[in-house]
Parts: C-alpha cells; sequence; structure tokens
C-alpha cells in the first residue's frame, strides 16, 4: 500500500518510491533515480509525476522541474515504444556510428529526437554510451547492442518490430 | 553484451575473475572473494591505508591522485557521519572499463567499498551508476542484495559486534559532469550536476556536508587485490610512482578492440600493436587520444611512452582514464576535433562562463570551419579561447574541452591550413545537427 493515495504509478513503482524515500540520509537523494524509474513507467516524466514527486520529497515542483531539466536520459514527452540512441562519439565515429545514424534515419524515415507515425520507434543521436570497445553501439532503451553494421541494425529493428526484442528495465 | 578479450601481455588483477562467473556471490567467494575485508577487519583501519599506500595506487578515473592518501586525508574523528562514494558514472569518450567489472565482477567493488569504509570509519557506501548502466545496475543490485543475505553487510558484519557496513546502489540520468567528483555529490543529494568550489575537499567536507573518501570504481576494486597480496607486491607489477596495473579499454582502428589489464608503465606502441592487434586493416597511424577524449592527442610518431600517469604528463599528455583511441591515416583531424568539441559543449552544465562561452564558440567556429567558411584567423582564435579556458573553472570540464582542442590546432595546424585550400574530407561525417538543439544557422 502506497503511502501517497491513488498513486498514478504502478503499484509496482509506487512501493518502490515508498522504500527509495527512505533510504537515504537526505530524502532528496531519491530525486533523480525516482524521475528515472517513473519516466521508465509513464514513457516519460509527466505534469502529475512531477507533482506526485514533490510531494513524496517533500520538495515544490519547481526544484523538481529544475533537476528534470539538467539531465539528458530524462524527457518530458512521451517517445515511441523503443527509442533507438545511436552514438556518434569518438570512438563510435572511428567505426561507422555517423554511417549507422544515416542508415536508421533513411530506413525508419525519422531524423534526430522524431518519432515513427506507428509510434513504434524513437530516434536520437547521443553522446558517449560507455560502450567505445564495441562500437559501433546503439542503446535501444535500455538495452545496448554492440559491433553494428547496417545489416545487423536492420535485424535490430526488425527484433523490435515484431516483439522479440529484449526490454531491460 | 560486451566480448571479452585476453592477451598474453596482461597482468590479470582487478580482471582475474572476468569470465568466471563471479557476479555469483558463491563463485565470487571461492575465488577468495571477502577475504581481504575480513583480513582488514581484523587488522584495523591504520594497516589498511599502510598497505594502500606502499601499493602506489593512483586513481583510475583520471586525475591519478594516491588512493592511499586520499584515505589517509580523512579526519579520524567527526561529528557528522562520514562516507564512501564508488564513482561508476563512467562517461568519458573513450571509456568502457567500468562497464566490464561491473558486468563480470560487482563484488570487487562492493568489497572495496566495505575495506574504503574501514579504512575511515564509515558506515555507509553509495555505488553510484550512470543512468545508461541500467543493466549492470541490476547485476549491481543484485550482488549487495546477495552480500546482505550472506550478513556481510548490515548489522555485525562477518559476526563482528559493532562493525556495520550498509550500501545504497544509486542510478544517474545521462550528464558527464556528473563524473566530476562534486558535481556526483550534488546529483546524489538529488540536485542538478554543477560542480562546488573546493576547498574545502571532499574529505573534509563532502557527501551531505560528512568527510567523503570519493574514489572510481576500478581503484575501489583494486583494494580486496591490494590487501590479499600485499601493498609491495602490488607496487612491483607496476612503474616507479605508478604502482600495480590498469585496464585499457582501446577502441578506434584496432583490429581487437577490447579492454585489457596491462601493467602501469606498459609501452603504448605495444598495447596498440601487440595487444590490441595493430592497425585495422593494415592502414597507417595517424594519431593517438590516449586517455579518453580530454587528453591530449599524440601524433604517430609520438606514442612510444610507457603507460602510467608520469610518462604521459612528460609526453605532454595524460594517461586519464585508459581509454586509448586509436585514429588511422583515413580521419580528419579537423573533424575530429569538432566531433569532440561537440560533445564538451553539449555536456558543460553552464555554471562557469569560461567553459559554457567557450566551448560553444569553439564550436561554433570549428562548424563553420569545417562547413567550408573558415579563414587562418579562425585557427588562431581556437587557439585563444581554448588558452583562455584552461584553469579557469570550477570543475576540470572546461580544461577537459580546451586541452584537446589546443592539441589539435598545435600539433595538426598544417591540417587545418590545407582543409582552408580545399583538401576537405569527401564525405563529411558530421552534419550539422548538433545533439539537443536545432542546427545552426551557418556563419556568425
Amino acid at each position: 500500500m502506497s503511502t501517497i493515495p491513488n498513486s498514478i504509478f504502478t503499484p509496482a513503482t509506487a512501493a518502490r518510491f515508498d522504500k527509495l524515500a527512505t533510504i537515504y540520509p537526505v530524502k532528496r537523494s531519491a530525486l533523480v533515480p525516482m524521475l528515472l524509474y517513473a519516466q521508465d513507467d509513464l514513457g516519460y516524466v509527466s505534469d502529475a509525476a512531477i507533482s506526485e514527486i514533490a510531494k513524496r520529497l517533500d520538495l515544490l515542483e519547481l526544484d523538481v522541474r529544475n533537476v528534470l531539466s539538467y539531465y539528458s536520459m530524462l524527457r518530458t514527452a512521451p517517445v515511441g515504444k523503443y527509442n533507438v540512441q545511436v552514438c556518434t562519439n569518438i570512438s563510435c565515429m572511428l567505426r561507422g556510428g555517423f554511417e549507422l545514424l544515416d542508415h536508421c534515419k533513411k530506413t525508419l524515415h525519422i531524423g534526430h529526437k522524431e518519432t515513427t507515425a506507428d509510434g513504434m520507434f524513437s530516434l536520437e543521436e547521443v553522446e558517449c554510451i560507455g560502450a567505445c570497445c564495441w562500437a559501433p553501439a546503439v542503446q535501444v532503451n535500455y538495452d545496448f547492442h554492440e559491433d553494428l553494421t547496417p545489416a545487423k541494425m536492420d535485424a535490430v529493428l526488425a527484433d523490435y518490430r515484431e516483439g522479440r526484442g529484449k526490454d531491460v528495465k | 553484451m560486451p566480448t571479452l578479450v585476453s592477451h598474453p601481455d596482461e597482468v590479470k588483477v582487478v580482471s582475474r575473475r572476468f569470465g568466471m562467473g563471479a557476479t555469483d556471490i558463491d563463485k565470487y567467494i571461492e575465488l577468495d572473494g571477502y577475504k581481504a575485508v575480513q583480513k582488514a577487519i581484523e587488522n584495523g583501519p591504520e594497516w589498511i591505508v599502510n598497505e594502500m599506500k606502499a601499493s602506489g595506487l593512483r586513481g583510475r578515473g583520471g586525475a591519478g591522485f594516491p588512493t592511499g592518501m586520499k584515505w589517509s586525508f580523512v579526519p579520524k574523528v567527526s561529528e557528522k557521519p562520514k562516507y564512501v562514494l564508488v564513482n561508476g558514472d563512467e562517461s568519458e569518450p573513450g571509456t568502457c572499463k567500468d562497464h566490464v567489472l561491473f558486468l563480470h565482477d560487482p563484488h570487487s567493488v562492493i568489497e572495496g567499498t566495505m575495506i574504503a569504509g574501514l579504512a575511515i570509519g564509515s558506515k555507509v557506501g553509495f555505488i553510484y551508476l550512470r543512468g545508461e548502466y541500467r543493466y549492470l545496475l541490476k547485476i549491481v543490485e543484485k550482488a549487495v542484495a546477495d552480500a546482505y543475505a550472506k550478513g556481510y553487510l548490515g548489522k555485525n558484519i562477518f559476526g563482528k559486534e559493532g562493525v556495520d557496513f550498509d550500501i545504497i546502489t544509486q542510478t544517474g540520468a545521462g550528464a558527464y559532469e556528473v563524473g566530476e567528483e562534486s558535481a556526483l555529490m550534488e546529483s546524489l543529494e538529488g540536485k542538478r550536476g554543477v560542480p562546488r568550489i573546493k576547498p574545502p575537499f571532499p574529505a573534509v567536507v563532502g557527501l551531505y556536508g560528512g568527510p567523503t573518501v570519493i574514489n572510481n570504481a576500478e581503484t575501489i576494486a583494486n583494494a580486496p587485490h591490494i590487501l590479499l597480496m600485499g601493498g609491495e607486491a602490488y607496487a612491483k607489477l607496476g612503474s616507479e610512482r605508478n604502482g600495480g596495473t590498469r585496464l585499457f579499454g582501446i577502441s578506434g582502428h584496432v583490429e581487437r578492440p577490447g579492454v585489457y589489464e596491462l601493467p602501469m608503465g606498459y609501452s603504448m606502441r605495444d598495447a596498440i600493436y601487440k595487444v590490441a592487434g595493430g592497425i585495422k586493416d593494415g592502414k597507417k597511424l595517424k594519431a593517438v587520444v590516449p586517455g579518453g577524449s580530454s587528453c591530449p592527442v599524440l601524433k604517430a610518431d609520438e606514442i612510444d611512452v610507457g603507460l602510467d600517469f608520469d610518462q604521459m604528463a612528460k609526453a605532454g599528455t595524460m594517461l586519464g582514464s585508459g581509454g586509448i583511441v586509436v585514429l588511422d591515416e583515413s580521419v580528419s583531424i579537423v573533424e575530429f576535433a569538432l566531433r569532440t568539441i561537440r560533445f564538451y559543449q553539449h555536456e558543460s552544465c553552464g555554471w562557469c562562463i569560461p567553459c559554457r562561452e567557450g566551448t560553444d564558440w569553439i564550436k561554433k567556429t570549428l562548424t563553420r570551419f569545417h562547413a567550408g567558411g573558415g579563414n587562418k584567423k579562425d585557427i588562431d582564435n581556437i587557439q585563444y579561447l581554448a588558452e583562455n579556458m584552461m584553469g579557469r573553472t570550477f570543475c576540470p570540464l572546461g580544461d577537459a574541452a580546451a586541452m584537446p582542442t589546443l592539441g589539435f590546432v598545435k600539433k595538426f595546424r598544417s591540417e587545418f591550413e590545407e582543409y582552408l585550400e580545399g583538401k576537405r574530407v569527401e564525405h563529411p561525417l558530421i552534419q550539422i545537427t548538433p545533439i539537443g538543439e536545432p542546427a545552426l544557422a551557418g556563419a556568425h
């Protein structure tokens, strides 16, 4: 039973938030993880999520928004079911990261930070994701795909499209 | 799943359990796990710090500060609780060593955190992973839960009355700047990740205002190995004043990219040509970014240098985070410099004006230059801007952007000049779509 009546989150997330608010020496420390887990639940950090998190941590909504706007993984609008994040930073760039990004743009018919009409995929060019030695690398939601080529990328996209993709959360 | 690589020249200390199933706590114990922390409980804080000092271990995050000394700076008596903070916010481009560490040996990070806690008299440790490493966070969370279940964490650990230690895992949400120690503490306190002024240093006033030891994950994971083999034996594995071994991530244009554990002081030429199999597709080497993207570039004829903090400093660059990025002859330095500064411009938190404005102006100038609208004065301007960022910011992000930029324009000035004369890359990789903002409107 959540400490917040009528929580907008799933019971599991609400229970996790109840716990998160108690484990730190200062409650506010739970803010960044809470925002990320809220996004996992809802697809983005909605106004209602901001409001509930502020209440849970005894913060102003303004405080929450101030932190939210700092972190690049957090978003305030929905994206596709699968967010395809192509790294083009130096190690990936040297092994075809930009070609991979171009390929994704062409196959999905969308650009950076856009979503396909069916809501299945979003595309994002991202900074280093920490997979430099297995470049070029892509993250689909939280799932890593390494050592890619355009052909392998097609297979990855097909897997997600046909519901075979992993959804790490 | 990241491929595990191996080479006979490797000396495996921190990576010795990789690929052996050590995420399982029983397997970890079978492979000498959780022995060092029990030894640490028996022998006490002074012994731990002395062994760490003798080991010559220096911070593996990039700064290379002696770990034992860092631990000894924490006041013995403190009114506020003391904390251990593990920096797993690995985000320096070219660096993915902590990625494999969390993947293959999370318990070594946990055990190291406990040892650091015993050394400074702290009862709580935090392990902070970057938000993108969600699957690794889950591995670490499970490992922590397993350690609690065995009674290795919590109250009266290993059945020792009055010895308590708790570990809290934490996730970031995408911010390079948070890898800087004071910004990381801000983030962990639920704020924007902007740096704090120093002094006071974290050892005196850190997390929640308490004395805090903050170490990179690989640094921490070395502690149990050092206590088991002895500080002196560990020191002997490396070079002078650079104890032990470290994880090097070799990426870019090499035949066998991967994370290799090599002794400190190992030859960079051998790391590239022997260990990583040489330049991909038989091409010629052009340059090496030796320790993550913030380190000044080395030209092909400058790689006869030992991989340790002092030898790299002598060579005018840095060992940094151990991420060696190899560039073959086909790479346009103008393009590479633009991609590098674009990253720092995106990641600058905006707290200090020289960094916020400097990275932006260099990016704008280089973007125009790269698109063909440059002139000779731009090259001087880029250098001028970078020089004026150096040492003028709260945290090292400003320097991290300026140093590689200076390296590129100074060492490859002729290439910038040739670029003006029309010797451009035929198919530019970087179209003008900077991350996180609309396309730039060309020249100013």
